[in-house]
């Protein structure tokens, strides 16, 4: 019990030191987490629009897969990645392993199909009125879905929430293609690892609590946003 | 929504910004018990300074780092499995390899001793004595230098514990191996300086029952990438970081490296006056 008390005292103590290696850390993960879920949403979006709007072959399939990606292990994704960003891989000519954009590429692809799946469901369970109202009133085929989509954004802020949340606190595949190097692809969740390793339990515990506060702010910003929506309508 | 703008501006910067810094910068895959020890802390810095080349290390098990290295995904590797390493030589996978430094395995147990393994010079005769009295052994079971030293001795003692119900693979690095030893009452192999660095921190209640067997000998090795395999490996600045840990400064750091607890943890013993040979 003693080393959690402890925890909070050191976690504390670097909130107010800003000691500059853990800022870089910090700030390294909002980075890779924040641009991985921009693409993750631009690209989930688009799918789930796709998919709720266009009639194709195999579509209840690409949802069931979708659905399936979502619980995607972490470890597997770092490892194919790792394996097609190898010298030795497919891609290895780009030379992207164990950096910082590997890293990227990891939590986008770990984010997508959780935006793309809970997305969906949420422009589905949008009532097919509004669609058809609109498409009463004039509107293109375009714009009535677009009417949709708006109409699904609760439930799309959600979902990238839930994105977010899970590649903020993914440590499996940013080991594997990041290889924690030191002020060059360590983050928070990376450090809290090895700290655990090293034996240095209530300094892993501080970061544990600094990374759980971040996640607290970009969900506290991230609710205002979702409630001045729902206060607009 | 003045707010979703901004926020979307936010994360838009966020991922604009370039990821690259100029810095010449090498790879070395190497063992999570040398990272964990801090001896790249107080190494790096000096080498950094005196060449201006930044070390990325990757740390992971032996048998991780040496497959990274085979695959063309680090320049150099800082390992200790020699005979694999020697090997990998002969293979054409590496270049240039070189000893650095060791230290020793030591079995570790409960102090109460329930296998009597106290006493015993022999690494060898210890895993015989295990197996006999069935005492709960806990191996890395993760093919990293330790593993492999385990496996080594277990053949050298003519047995074959997989499967045994008393042998548990637990597939992780040394200090949770430790730890789980720890909790289960059990012995295991370690290396001195994770066992070292533990045993103050954590308050461990597990003693060393066998040290000093030269079969617990832990040497370890750097090697560069082989650029004739993997041409785009920087192989002039991983040379450049082979011969600092080789020269008389890098071996002498090496000596003076002490732990937290002002142990030293490893002992620099490459052979002096050596020529590197770049490969043609």
């Amino acid at each position: 019990m003693n080393e959690i008390l402890i925890a909070f005292k050191r976690a504390a103590l670097l909130i107010i030191s800003l000691d500059r290696e853990l800022l870089e850390i910090i700030l390294l993960s909002l980075r890779i987490s924040l641009s991985a879920i921009f693409v993750a949403t631009v690209a989930g979006v688009l799918t789930a629009a796709l998919l709720a709007f266009r009639r194709f072959p195999l579509r209840g399939a690409i949802v069931s897969v979708l659905n399936t990606f979502m619980g995607l292990p972490p470890v597997v994704v770092g490892l194919v990645l790792y394996l097609i960003l190898s010298r030795s891989g497919p891609l290895g000519f780009l030379g992207l392993l164990y950096t910082p954009t590997a890293m990227f590429i990891a939590q986008a692809v770990l984010a997508y199909p959780i935006v793309a799946a809970m997305s969906y469901s949420a422009i589905r369970s949008v009532r097919p009125e509004i669609r058809l109202a609109a498409l009463g009133l004039g509107a293109t085929g375009f714009q009535a879905s677009l009417a949709v989509v708006r109409d699904a954004r609760y439930g799309i802020v959600s979902s990238v929430m839930a994105g977010l949340g899970r590649v903020m606190a993914e440590v499996g595949a940013v080991l594997i293609v990041g290889g924690n190097i030191a002020g060059y692809t360590r983050v928070m969740t990376t450090t809290i690892a090895l700290e655990y390793d090293k034996g240095d339990f209530s300094l892993a515990l501080a970061l544990g609590i600094i990374l759980l506060l971040i996640s607290l702010c970009i969900n506290l910003v991230m609710y205002l946003f979702q409630r001045r929506m729902t206060l607009a309508d | 929504m003045r707010l979703g703008k901004i926020l979307l501006a936010v994360i838009i910067l966020m991922s604009l910004l370039s990821y690259t810094h100029g810095q010449t910068r090498i790879r070395c895959a190497s063992t999570t018990s040398t990272q964990n020890s801090g001896l790249f802390d107080y190494l790096l810095p000096i080498f950094e300074k005196e060449t201006g080349i930044k070390v990325d290390i990757v740390a992971v098990g032996t048998g991780a780092a040496l497959e990274i290295g085979k695959r063309g995904d680090a320049d150099v590797v800082f390992v200790h499995a020699k005979e694999e390493e020697l090997r990998l030589l002969r293979e054409g996978y590496f270049a240039n390899r070189y000893d650095v430094m060791y230290n020793d395995f030591v079995i570790v147990g409960p102090p109460d001793d329930p296998a009597g393994l106290k006493g015993l010079s022999s690494a060898t005769e210890a895993f015989q004595r295990l197996a006999q009295r069935g005492a709960t052994f806990i191996s890395r079971g993760d093919n990293s230098g330790t593993h492999k030293k385990e496996l080594k001795i277990w053949k050298k003692a003519g047995l074959n514990p997989k499967g045994r119900k008393w042998y548990l693979e637990v597939g992780q690095s040394m200090a949770k191996t430790l730890r789980i030893a720890n909790e289960k009452r059990a012995y295991t192999l370690t290396d001195r300086g994770t066992w070292l660095a533990l045993k103050d921190k954590e308050r461990m209640d597990l003693e060393i029952v066998v040290e000093g067997d030269p079969v617990l000998f832990n040497q370890y090795g750097v090697m560069a990438v082989n650029p004739k395999r993997h041409p785009h490996v920087k192989y002039k600045e991983a040379l450049k970081f082979i011969r600092f840990l080789i020269s008389e400064k890098g071996q002498k750091a090496i000596a003076t490296f002490r732990d937290s607890h002002g142990n030293q943890l490893f002992y620099p013993n490459a052979s002096k006056g050596v020529r590197i040979k770049p490969i043609e």
